[in-house]
């Protein structure tokens, strides 16, 4: 074993762990704890393909600040073991079989796809300046679609969190003054 | 076996590094406590501590002895684990990011000897250091938070909140700021960016990035007064609404390292600060320097520059707290949303409009780019060979 596949077991390990965890803790602030967790062992394994780049923009945008408006809406709705609501029966058994089916498609596809395996230790599309190039150069349709789909939710989540006077909430208060 | 290869003399050498600026951050960070209730009392017509050691400077040893000798006390109501993670969280998030900053330049030891080396003043010199900065800085929110909420006190709860909300907004305008001082710099590499500020004056303008991104520069510099949680952006800390915010709870070293981890953040921040925008290590006339005195002296010279930059940042960061009022709640979001970040893309684009402008006649900076990324990326090979 070498020190590259003792770091793979290492951080699967932690990471299935993790993601464990997340599903498994009753308390949702620790279930949030265990994510970001889960989040630094997956950043672990895009350095491990030396693809620092990846590895820290997930650590800045998932962990750093997805996670945290998670956590804050948690804190502000207050849930805890004791006031979440218990779920009937058959809930929850529709609940197992809707996952167990959603976990036999992820298979089947798995079983099917034609995997490449990566070669770890001699790829560099994920430094930064190659991943730039084939982004601006090979995907550049794809990558703008997809920032004008980012802008039209902002647009979207702005229209949701209007008032329905039509001025935005905390802002009108402020423009009066 | 990997395990075996490391070259021990590396080994300690980055340890030896690690510790003195660990150390020094610490030491640092405690002389701060102290200056900074001298320059409030300078401010306020005051003497300020002065009884301990001349001039009260063994106060901050005075006050951490205190600290330690406190009773400890955690509230019965609390998360018993979180509510320890979080000064531990704090404190580990405000000493990681000295690991990338450059403190100086190469300098050769043994010089002439068998065992000649270059040792190099930088704990790691990754090719996407700024971003490991941001990621260390946007992890920082979660001692705060996490203390907070863990407290099971309204205080602490509303004071997390409002660090959390604080720390995103300012974030996005700090990170286009540094789009537009990265476009110039091509280079995501702190070291990259130190070099390229080499000196004062060169070709007819000056080096350092200040002169070149004003604008970039006062957007940062706010912004970095927001992700300190210092005055006069204080707001999850300010006495008059919420006691005393997400610490309210704590006792003993607890309290410490949650006050200590913003003086160190403050000794940080500086340093970057120094770094993109001020040279870091380069001072005028530093060619001659070089020139004159052997490497090893040259390169604790670059060390006492920055240093320098990084002391009169600190004074700076102080002056401001005890002169500006504190914001109020809304006017602080307003100030990050709606001035802040339109005044950081409008920054970038025009930044980028020059760069596309003059790229007809690229400065050497700019000519480099192409070079540079194929040197990183050479590096980054030879690392990763290193590694497997």
């Amino acid at each position: 074993m070498d020190i590259y596949s003792i770091l793979f077991w290492v951080l699967s390990v932690m990471a299935v762990g993790c993601a464990l965890g997340v599903i498994l803790s009753r308390n949702p602030v620790n279930s949030v704890l265990f994510l970001i967790l889960t989040f630094f062992a997956i950043s672990g394994h895009y350095i491990l393909m030396n693809a620092q780049f990846l590895a820290i923009v997930n650590m800045i945008v998932y962990a750093g600040a997805i996670m945290v408006l998670f956590l804050f809406v948690i804190m502000l709705m207050n849930l805890n073991a004791d006031v979440e609501p218990q779920k009937g029966q058959m809930v929850q058994l529709a609940g197992v079989i809707s996952g167990g089916v959603l976990f036999l498609i992820i298979l089947a596809a798995i079983k099917t796809a034609a995997a490449q395996a990566i070669e770890a230790k001699s790829t560099d599309i994920g430094l930064i300046a190659n991943l730039g190039k084939v982004l601006f150069k090979d995907y550049i349709l794809p990558f703008e679609i997809s920032s004008v789909l980012f802008l039209s939710a902002m647009i979207g989540a702005v229209v949701i969190g209007k008032k329905e006077g039509g001025s935005l909430p905390n802002v009108s208060k402020v423009d009066e003054k | 076996m990997l395990l075996l290869q490391i070259d021990t003399a590396l080994l300690i050498e980055k340890a030896i590094l690690i510790s003195v600026i660990l150390m020094g951050s610490l030491g640092v960070a405690m002389y701060a406590t102290w200056a900074e209730r001298k320059v409030a009392a300078i401010m306020q017509d005051r003497l300020g501590p002065n009884r301990a050691g001349p001039f009260g400077l063994l106060q901050p040893l005075a006050d951490g002895l205190k600290l330690f000798f406190k009773e400890e006390i955690i509230p019965d109501r609390s998360t018993r684990f979180i509510f320890i993670l979080g000064p531990c969280l704090a404190m580990l998030t405000a000493t990681m990011t000295s690991a990338v900053l450059p403190w100086g330049p190469d300098f050769t030891l043994f010089a002439g000897t068998v065992n000649e080396r270059i040792v190099s003043l930088q704990v790691a010199d990754i090719n996407i250091g700024i971003l490991f900065v941001f990621g260390v800085v946007s992890l920082g929110v979660y001692g705060v938070m996490l203390g907070g909420w863990a407290s099971n006190n309204k205080f602490s709860l509303l004071s997390s909140i409002r660090a959390a909300s604080q720390a995103i907004s300012y974030e996005l305008a700090m990170g286009i700021s540094l789009i537009a001082l990265l476009m110039m710099t091509g280079s995501l590499s702190l070291r990259d960016i130190v070099q390229q500020q080499h000196g004062f004056w060169h070709d007819g303008y000056f080096t350092w990035n200040f002169f070149k991104q004003p604008l970039g520069f006062f957007i940062f510099l706010i912004c970095a007064f927001a992700e300190l949680n210092r005055a006069p952006f204080d707001l999850p800390e300010c006495e008059s609404e919420l006691n005393m915010g997400y610490h309210q709870e704590y006792s003993s070293m607890k309290l410490g390292f949650y006050l200590f981890a913003e003086y160190i953040n403050m000794f940080v921040s500086s340093a970057i600060i120094s770094t993109l925008f001020f040279g870091g290590y380069n001072f005028p006339f530093m060619d001659k320097v070089q020139a004159a005195v052997p490497g090893g002296v040259f390169a604790l010279a670059c060390v006492g520059a920055l240093m320098t930059k990084v002391v009169c940042m600190i004074l700076f960061f102080m002056f401001i707290r005890w002169t500006l009022p504190r914001f109020r709640y809304d006017q602080l979001m307003k100030l990050g949303w709606r001035t802040l970040i339109p005044l950081a893309l409008v920054n970038m684009l025009v930044t980028g409009a020059v760069i596309l402008f003059t790229m007809g006649d690229p400065k050497p900076s700019e000519k480099k780019t192409t070079e540079q990324i194929e040197i990183e990326l050479k590096k980054a090979q030879a690392y990763n060979g290193k590694i497997n």
